[in-house]
């Protein structure tokens, strides 16, 4: 069948499933809306905190980072997964045990003050749309590429599916579709992943043909590919350092800490029963993430290797420019990749030299995309792959979307503008700020701003510089006061965007950097994607310093603090 | 379920903050020690087609990390139960 036909099918079809389910997972309280009830099973959970937590950039991005950055890629396979160990241990079973529904919430009762929430809906609000505009460009990437379609036909359909389960089942429809969507986007990674890994080295098992020897040859895929690289000029693939060591430790601790203090993935531990189920439910997750992020670097060193692989077959023979494959066209008309025959030859010479490299564009996208083109795999694994990028983007985007607008309607307008208003008002004007969140993701989609980019990793420095600070404190001492806390979180967020916005320029305008993108400029060699721990670093110092000479923590709060500590028999457990 | 005495809460909250530590370490050093900080050195020995340190970095530490959770959910429910405040 056409190739094309065929994703329609596949795609139409997820797309029926996931609107199935939300009709079938109405929300019909605020409980169900904000926490699915609070009935989740921790394995189910898992896997929705999962697909909530993998989003377009796990899925298509991260792989091809790896791929051209090799050992240096390693800061995301650690920094996005050691994350969920400090949620198991740190937060997700306390802020269970609280029982609210958002993580504004909680900050405002531990640090009994208005001021706080309102700060910390606001650093929420800052983190989740910097999130969120990624999201949408991936929807509308994924359409426009696989099914032609236009970019903003695309979001617009995109857009739809999401309102609809989003609106109507809120965190209850949100929760069963990330279930499916997590089932379509692992097969969709690990199917092309294991083809791959049988051609290229007989074993089945990405994670071992990485380690294994190349089919009919005694050398390791690893080494033949370090080797390969090296001739053409590049850093060895497999101790390639990413600018520094101290900037690997840097950018690896901020990605981890900013994965344990991104509300949209807090809040999933908000749906399970019971304290322990926080606990497991956080293993679930990492168990459900280790496949892809496991499968990641082989799927990244493989795609390197066959497209070196194509265009230099033998040591020193290139490939002709009018012999290329098919896929390699189907790439160039996108403009992701782009050949300039610079010595006139007709071939195709592949290197790290600027000058003499005639590959002059290989984006990272392509590694995951084009990869089962590359390996010559069937069409339906092809359509796959479509559906499963998708399947990330709608996830997370709705996970995202859900926790901004319960900022609005639970912490803004219930929680301080409109006291007055009963759950179902409240349930009203939870959907009504869903389809206003939706609506404002999509107008940035629409127009993306010049900074979309660098959102996604700017997204991460800031959760982990604002709000998992405030949260650890919260839960670790009780001595931290209101004033500590609220200086704390605008001092950690204030200071990683002002380092951002110095180098990569206001707002991500080109322009207005100050200190300009020059690395010498750097603080201690820290790129300014690694730059959250440094912010986090400043909120603890400030806030404690701030707590030392305000009025202590009233009794009424330390007790607060006593109670979450223990999963029951302590304190006081209260349900809305 | 009873409620807790002060003391034993606090008993309680040492118990689950030393394993936490000592699960923390061991966090630190897959990560952050065998796959950045001892990373070349850990290389001189392989793993199949593997060099030690980048296996940690790239597989290793994840595995790890599932490891972890797992253990610090089974040692937290048996001390719930010792301490008789698990949920019913």
């Amino acid at each position: 069948m056409e190739l094309q036909t065929l994703t329609y099918i596949v795609v139409g079809f997820t797309f029926a499933v996931y609107i199935g389910i939300a009709v079938w997972a109405r929300a019909g309280s605020t409980k169900e809306f904000y926490v699915a009830g609070g009935g989740v099973h921790p394995v189910a959970n898992g896997m929705a905190t999962a697909a909530d937590w993998m989003s377009a950039a796990s899925f298509i991005s991260m792989a091809g980072m790896i791929a051209f950055m090799g050992y240096g890629g390693s800061v995301f396979l650690m920094g996005w997964t050691g994350g969920f160990v400090i949620l198991a241990m740190l937060l997700a079973p306390y802020l269970r045990k609280y029982g609210k529904f958002t993580v504004p919430e909680f900050i405002g009762d531990r640090f009994y003050s208005k001021a706080a929430r309102a700060v910390a809906v606001v650093c929420l609000i800052i983190c989740s749309v910097t999130y969120v505009i990624g999201q949408m460009k991936g929807i509308g990437v994924a359409f426009s590429r696989f099914l032609e379609v236009t970019y903003e036909t695309g979001l617009l359909v995109g857009m739809v599916i999401v309102f609809f389960y989003a609106v109507l089942g809120g965190m209850k429809g949100i929760t069963y579709t990330q279930i499916a969507q997590y089932c379509v986007l692992i097969l969709a990674y690990t199917i092309p992943a294991i083809f791959i890994s049988l051609q290229l080295t007989g074993n089945p098992f990405p994670q071992l043909g990485l380690g294994s020897t190349l089919s009919g040859s005694e050398t390791y895929l690893l080494d033949r590919l370090d080797q390969t690289v090296t001739e053409l000029g590049f850093k060895e693939y497999t101790t390639d350092v990413r600018i520094s060591t101290l900037n690997m430790f840097a950018y690896t601790l901020s990605l981890m800490v900013g994965t344990a203090g991104l509300p949209h993935v807090i809040i999933r531990f908000f749906t399970v029963p019971k304290v322990r189920d926080a606990r497991s439910s956080a293993g679930w997750a990492l168990v459900f993430i280790a496949v892809l992020y496991t499968t990641a670097p082989a799927v990244g060193a493989m795609a390197r290797f066959n497209l070196m692989n194509t265009v230099e077959p033998q040591p020193g023979q290139y490939l002709a420019y009018d012999e290329r494959p098919q896929w390699f066209k189907n790439w160039e008309t996108t403009g992701l990749l782009q050949f300039e025959d610079k010595n006139g030859d007709g071939l195709i010479q592949y290197s790290a030299n600027k000058a003499t490299n005639e590959l002059v564009k290989v984006d990272n996208d392509i590694m995951v995309l084009a990869n089962p083109e590359i390996a010559k795999l069937p069409n339906w694994v092809i359509a796959l792959i479509a559906a499963g990028g998708l399947a990330a983007a709608l996830s997370t985007a709705a996970g995202l979307l859900l926790a901004i607008s319960s900022a609005i309607s639970h912490d803004l307008l219930k929680g301080m503008l409109t006291p007055d208003i009963d759950e179902k008002q409240e349930l009203m004007a939870s959907r009504v700020a869903m389809a206003f969140a939706i609506a404002g993701a999509g107008y940035l989609g629409f127009n993306p701003p010049g900074f979309a980019a660098g959102t996604v990793a700017l997204a991460f420095g800031l959760a982990a510089s604002s709000i998992f600070p405030a949260l650890m404190m919260g839960i670790f001492s009780k001595k931290v006061t209101k004033e500590g806390a609220i200086a704390g979180m605008v001092a950690g967020i204030g200071i990683t965007l002002f380092y951002v916005f110095q180098h990569k320029g206001i707002m991500f305008i080109s322009g207005t950097e100050f200190l300009g993108s020059m690395s010498p400029n750097w603080f201690l060699g820290i790129e300014p994607n690694a730059f959250g721990c440094v912010g986090a670093i400043v909120n603890f110092v400030v806030a404690f310093a701030v707590s030392g000479f305000t009025k202590e923590v009233p009794d009424s709060v330390q007790e607060l603090v006593e109670g979450i500590r223990v999963p029951a028999g302590a304190g006081v457990a209260q349900d809305h | 379920m009873s409620k807790l005495t002060n003391d034993q809460a606090q008993a309680y909250w040492k118990r689950n903050l030393s394993l936490m530590v000592k699960l923390m370490v061991v966090w630190f050093i897959v990560s952050y020690g065998c796959g950045i900080l001892l990373f070349d050195t850990l290389n001189q020995i392989t793993l199949g087609g593997y060099k030690l340190g980048f296996w940690f970095a790239q597989q290793g530490a994840i595995y790890t990390f599932v490891v972890l959770i797992f253990y610090y959910t089974k040692k937290m429910a048996a001390l719930d139960r010792e301490f008789n405040v698990e949920e019913d």
